[in-house]
């Protein structure tokens, strides 16, 4: 049974222009998706739509067959690509670390998430560091679908492949599902056990002279 | 054949003087001891983590850095040095840098304007071009930057080194925000100067548009250059890459295997490792 459905998803921002239209997938639990495309199709508008942030304006998105939980723990979390700003710069790293409850041991050791750093202000780590723990803290039993947005793409190599691998071997191990969104094909084919391409997927017209 | 030195940095290194809660002076050093060479022709590509002074460098070159830097080392450009004084000569009509950020745009100047900048009436032409050539609209020289999305912002920053008659173009990552067909277009803009016997330094994260076009690639790694290597050591295998960090780089590319070392006696990923001249080892103190 799938977990996740998106049905016929319409979304755009106030009156302007359609970003999402006419958006239908579905995802079966433990499933490994990835959604590939360009830029300007609507690859982090559908994220955040899926993970609940928005609201779409047609269609809707179903959890489990249900719309999602209006409080507690959302089941559905979202990594961004930017952890400078999904990271409230007046806490220290340690409150947004600990905001949903203390990660496990395995976790922080694996994502090599050091103490010395649990006093620092989120501006005096650089991109790699705050990612880790941006992933770290939603590794929870809690989250059972993880949306990476362009999780890595402000990283090198080696702390990419450093915390895909991480990610993909604790979701095996916990049978969570993941949905990656990126625009690069090695990377996608790499993690996913399935790739969706959005161009495809999503029904609008992108004036690519505007991009 | 031995091609002919462009643009030859030796030893350099920056610091940042700021003072400390205590009033006291103290210095940060961004980069140590630095040398890169760029010849005739040629594209190097600088990748590497981010926060290891690639844009540092690049600013260094042009002069921009910020009132408090404090550089050592020296710079030659076609074989005599490069003083202050003549970078300032030579920016933006001999040296071309495209910024990194899109906020490097005058916010109170239409983008037509800057992009003809202080070349000129004759450069007018050449702007028009520049923009058909990048597909954005005339009507867009009468917009003003925020007006502009991130990717046509980019597009702008590419125009103003497309109307210099340059010989150099120094390019600070300029291809996030755009679309692969525009990226790798931009790129081959510079292959094709770089052909034309100019050099070009390009700074990027993304490897593989750099292996697309560059003839090396300059390592970085915490303000030093780890190895600079032909383009061709980076297909295959890797084994042709001298320093481990070069060589744990390639194999986490994604199309390479994705993998990463680990430390045979506490298990941490060799993203967690020091990296020094040598070599790259655990904290942990296994070697």
């Amino acid at each position: 049974m799938a977990i996740l459905e998106v049905k016929h998803v319409d979304f755009r921002y106030g009156s302007g222009p359609w970003i999402l239209k006419d958006i239908s997938f579905s995802v079966e639990e433990g499933e490994r998706v990835a959604i590939l495309g360009p830029s300007g199709y609507g690859k982090s508008s559908l994220a955040k739509v899926i993970a609940g942030y928005l609201q779409p304006q047609g269609g809707e998105v179903l959890w489990e067959g249900k719309p999602l939980p209006p409080s507690g723990f959302c089941p559905i979390q979202l990594i961004y690509q930017h952890p400078e700003k999904a990271l409230n710069p007046r806490w220290k790293m340690k409150d947004s670390l600990e905001e949903a409850g203390v990660p496990s041991g395995e976790v922080l050791t694996e994502m090599g998430i050091q103490e010395k750093w649990y006093e620092r202000w989120p501006n005096e780590l650089s991109g790699g560091e705050l990612q880790r723990f941006c992933v770290a803290r939603v590794l929870k039993p809690e989250t059972r679908l993880l949306i990476c947005d362009e999780m890595t793409t402000m990283l090198d190599a080696i702390n990419q492949a450093h915390i895909w691998n991480f990610v993909l071997s604790y979701a095996e191990k916990h049978n969570m599902t993941l949905l990656a969104i990126t625009h690069n094909q090695y990377l996608a084919d790499q993690v996913a056990t399935r790739v969706l391409r959005i161009p495809e997927l999503n029904h609008i017209q992108v004036d690519r002279s505007e991009l | 054949m031995e091609k002919e030195i462009l643009l030859e940095v030796r030893h350099l290194s920056i610091g940042f003087e700021s003072y400390n809660a205590k009033v006291e002076k103290v210095i940060f050093n961004a980069i140590s001891d630095l040398s890169l060479t760029v010849h005739k022709g040629e594209i190097v590509a600088i990748v590497g983590s981010s926060g290891s002074g690639k844009s540092l460098l690049a600013h260094a070159v042009m002069n921009i850095l910020p009132d408090n830097a404090r550089t050592g080392g020296t710079m030659f450009y076609k074989g005599e040095l490069l003083t202050p004084e003549r970078m300032n000569r030579l920016r933006g009509h001999e040296i071309a840098f495209i910024p990194q950020s899109v906020a490097f745009l005058d916010p109170l100047m239409q983008v037509g304007e800057q992009v003809v900048g202080t070349l000129g009436e004759k450069a007018r032409a050449l702007q028009q071009k520049a923009f058909e050539h990048f597909g954005l609209k005339q009507s867009v020289a009468k917009l003003y930057p925020f007006q502009l999305s991130g990717g046509m912002a980019r597009r702008v920053l590419l125009s103003t080194s497309y109307v210099a008659e340059t010989e150099m173009i120094i390019a600070d990552e300029p291809t996030p925000g755009l679309d692969l067909k525009i990226a790798i277009e931009a790129l081959k803009d510079f292959r094709l100067l770089a052909d034309q016997g100019k050099g070009v330094i390009l700074i990027t994260h993304d490897i593989d548009l750099a292996l697309h076009v560059a003839d090396k690639i300059a390592i970085f790694y915490d303000g030093r250059v780890v190895e600079t290597a032909d383009t061709q050591t980076f297909r295959g295998d890797g084994q042709g890459l001298k320093h481990p960090y070069s060589r744990a780089l390639f194999h986490a590319l994604p199309q390479n295997g994705f993998n990463l070392q680990r430390c045979p006696k506490c298990g941490a990923t060799c993203a967690t490792w020091n990296v020094d001249e040598k070599g790259m080892r655990c904290g942990c103190g296994n070697s």
